[in-house]
């Protein structure tokens, strides 16, 4: 009985918060046909935010995917004076509200911020593209390393060892060893990665001037229609945004073989 | 093949001294086991040796050659560890294979070698199979073929049948022996079984607190032992104010007789061949003997009955 009553309050609680609204999307996005909705994104605006959303993704989620493994290794395989900082510095981005981080970036980057001078020399940063990965870097970089660092620590050192002692050098310990363990970890890592990316609007709102058709991602381009009280290509443009996220956790289950125990 | 010549080795952990002034000289050919308590030190020497830990000073001589800054993969030293350390991704075949790969060694002879050693360790049937897929000897035997594939100048093993059941230690143990007379690789195993030691070693270096305690073959540690932790370390042992007195080398008659002393059977413990007697004498203190099966039949001992105990070979250590 009690175990009925859990899995109706899990089903139930996971419904109304989540599968209602969502559905709810897709329902309104789709109610005067399919035509109309296709209408909405296939509209230029639309389709330069989708490019300029996946761009940034394309550019932020590698390189936070490279640095995240590369953190998790310092933190987990070496000792160093200020690791604990370090550490708890990585967590900084799920705490701090991205707008925050947008403003800092605006600060630093901005007319009178310590590197506003990039700007006199052609160099522009803000209500750029370079802005927008910055800010899509910030807010998403936390993942790869909390996905990484505990599988690094349950494999322990005793594989890397062997190898080494018969011959391989640190890259290939990496390579043949090291990584294979922690793939996984990784791919779960770069699939939350790229869902943060392509989701952010706070940060990315505020660096990038939300200058339409140049400088305005999807998730803006669905606040800007909302607010023009285009509320068919919101939600068309949150239908397309709510695929990708379906697309990249379903792939992910599709690659991943089964649960692995380690 | 060749010899291992460790010169004046410290080696320190956050302020715990795991070795102080450690040398040790390992002939060639030689099986030698790193004998101690846990804590004594001998898996960080054998570390030391591999080139997985480095020194704080002191020398680590390879065949003559000075290894000591040189790193683990440069040393030419086949490694097995306690827990496997099996890459588990790969299959049995992949594994053994993995130091020749590296080494980008022609296919050709990487299959003939892995074949030949799959063969020695008896695994030719489990080429495809996946660590996990082994149980624990196989896993070991796996790791051993891994280890001797690169042709390794010295093969160590860190308490490799450690995470073994006792039925399959004994076996491997015995395997290992054959192996090394196949082989002649200079190896060393550690271990804090003192009978493993005995059974498989030439000669075994007692370790103890990060020291050198003695070095010999079985016999001479279990025959002439250097001093008391040696005598009661490598087997047991009855202590009687000074002198130490070997289980073995206690006579028990049913009658008083010239230096015997009056005790109390406490405990009969049957073990085939060999019968422990447990005693107790009348100041309590207690005596460990050991009585062939045929002599302890003659007594008819029992709990409760009183016996005769005199040493008929005791040691004193002087300090």
């Amino acid at each position: 009985m009690a175990r009925y009553f859990l899995r109706f309050g899990a089903l139930g609680y996971l419904a109304l918060l989540l599968l209602v609204p969502v559905g709810l999307v897709f329902y309104r996005a789709f109610e005067h046909g399919f035509g109309h909705a296709w209408d909405a994104v296939s509209s230029h605006q639309a389709v330069h935010a989708l490019e300029l959303t996946l761009l940034i993704a394309a550019i932020a989620v590698p390189a936070n995917t490279v640095f995240g493994i590369v953190l998790a290794l310092a933190l987990v395989r070496t000792r160093f004076p200020g690791r604990g900082l370090v550490n708890a510095v990585v967590d900084l981005p799920l705490a701090l509200s991205p707008v925050v981080v947008g403003l800092a970036l605006f600060l630093l980057y901005g007319r009178g911020g310590w590197l506003g001078g990039l700007a006199d020399h052609g160099i522009k940063i803000l209500f750029a593209l370079p802005g927008m990965v910055l800010a899509t870097m910030f807010v998403s970089l936390p993942f790869v390393v909390r996905e990484v660092v505990p599988v690094l620590r349950e494999i322990g050192t005793d594989q890397e060892q062997a190898a080494e002692t018969l011959g391989a050098s640190p890259f290939q310990v990496f390579r043949r060893i090291t990584f294979p363990a922690i793939r996984w970890a990784v791919a779960y890592g770069v699939v939350l990665t790229t869902a943060r990316a392509i989701g952010e609007f706070g940060a990315v709102s505020v660096v990038s001037g939300r200058i339409e058709g140049k400088t305005e991602t999807l998730p803006l381009y669905v606040q800007a229609r909302f607010e023009a009280f285009d509320t068919p290509g919101a939600y068309a443009a949150s239908v397309v945004l709510a695929l990708i996220a379906i697309a990249t956790v379903v792939g992910l289950r599709a690659f991943h073989p089964r649960e692995e125990t380690a | 093949m060749s010899g291992i010549t460790v010169v004046d080795v410290s080696k320190r952990f956050n302020g715990f001294t795991a070795l102080h002034d450690v040398s040790v000289a390992i002939p060639e050919g030689s099986l030698t086991a790193l004998l101690g308590p846990s804590g004594s030190g001998k898996s960080t020497l054998l570390r030391v040796i591999a080139g997985l830990e480095e020194p704080e000073a002191g020398q680590v001589l390879l065949g003559g050659e000075d290894v000591t800054s040189k790193p683990a993969r440069a040393r030419g030293v086949g490694m097995v560890f306690q827990h496997y350390a099996a890459f588990k991704h790969m299959t049995v075949w992949d594994n053994v294979a993995f130091g020749l790969t590296v080494r980008k060694r022609p296919r050709g002879e990487i299959k003939q070698r892995v074949h030949e050693l799959l063969e020695l360790v008896q695994l030719e049937g489990l080429a495809k199979r996946y660590p996990a897929q082994l149980s624990g000897g196989q896993r070991q035997r796996m790791a051993l073929a891994r280890a001797l594939a690169v042709e390794p100048q010295v093969l160590l093993l860190d308490e490799p049948f450690g995470a073994l059941d006792a039925r399959v230690r004994k076996e491997l143990r015995a395997w290992l022996r054959r192996l090394h007379d196949e082989v002649h690789v200079t190896t060393i195993i550690v271990t804090h079984d003192q009978e493993e030691a005995m059974e498989v070693a030439g000669q075994i270096v007692l370790l103890n607190d990060g020291r050198v305690e003695q070095v010999g073959s079985p016999r001479e540690l279990y025959e002439s032992p250097a001093n008391e932790f040696v005598m009661s370390f490598v087997g047991p042992v009855n202590r009687l104010g000074q002198t130490f007195v070997r289980p073995h080398d206690l006579a028990i008659a049913l009658e008083p007789d010239v230096g015997s002393s009056e005790a109390m059977v406490e405990r009969v413990v049957h073990l085939g061949f060999e019968v422990r007697v447990e005693l107790v004498r009348d100041d309590g203190q207690h005596l460990l003997v050991q009585l062939t099966k045929e002599e302890a039949e003659q007594l008819e001992l029992e709990r409760g009955h009183i016996v005769y105990v005199r040493p008929s070979r005791e040691t004193v250590f002087t300090p």
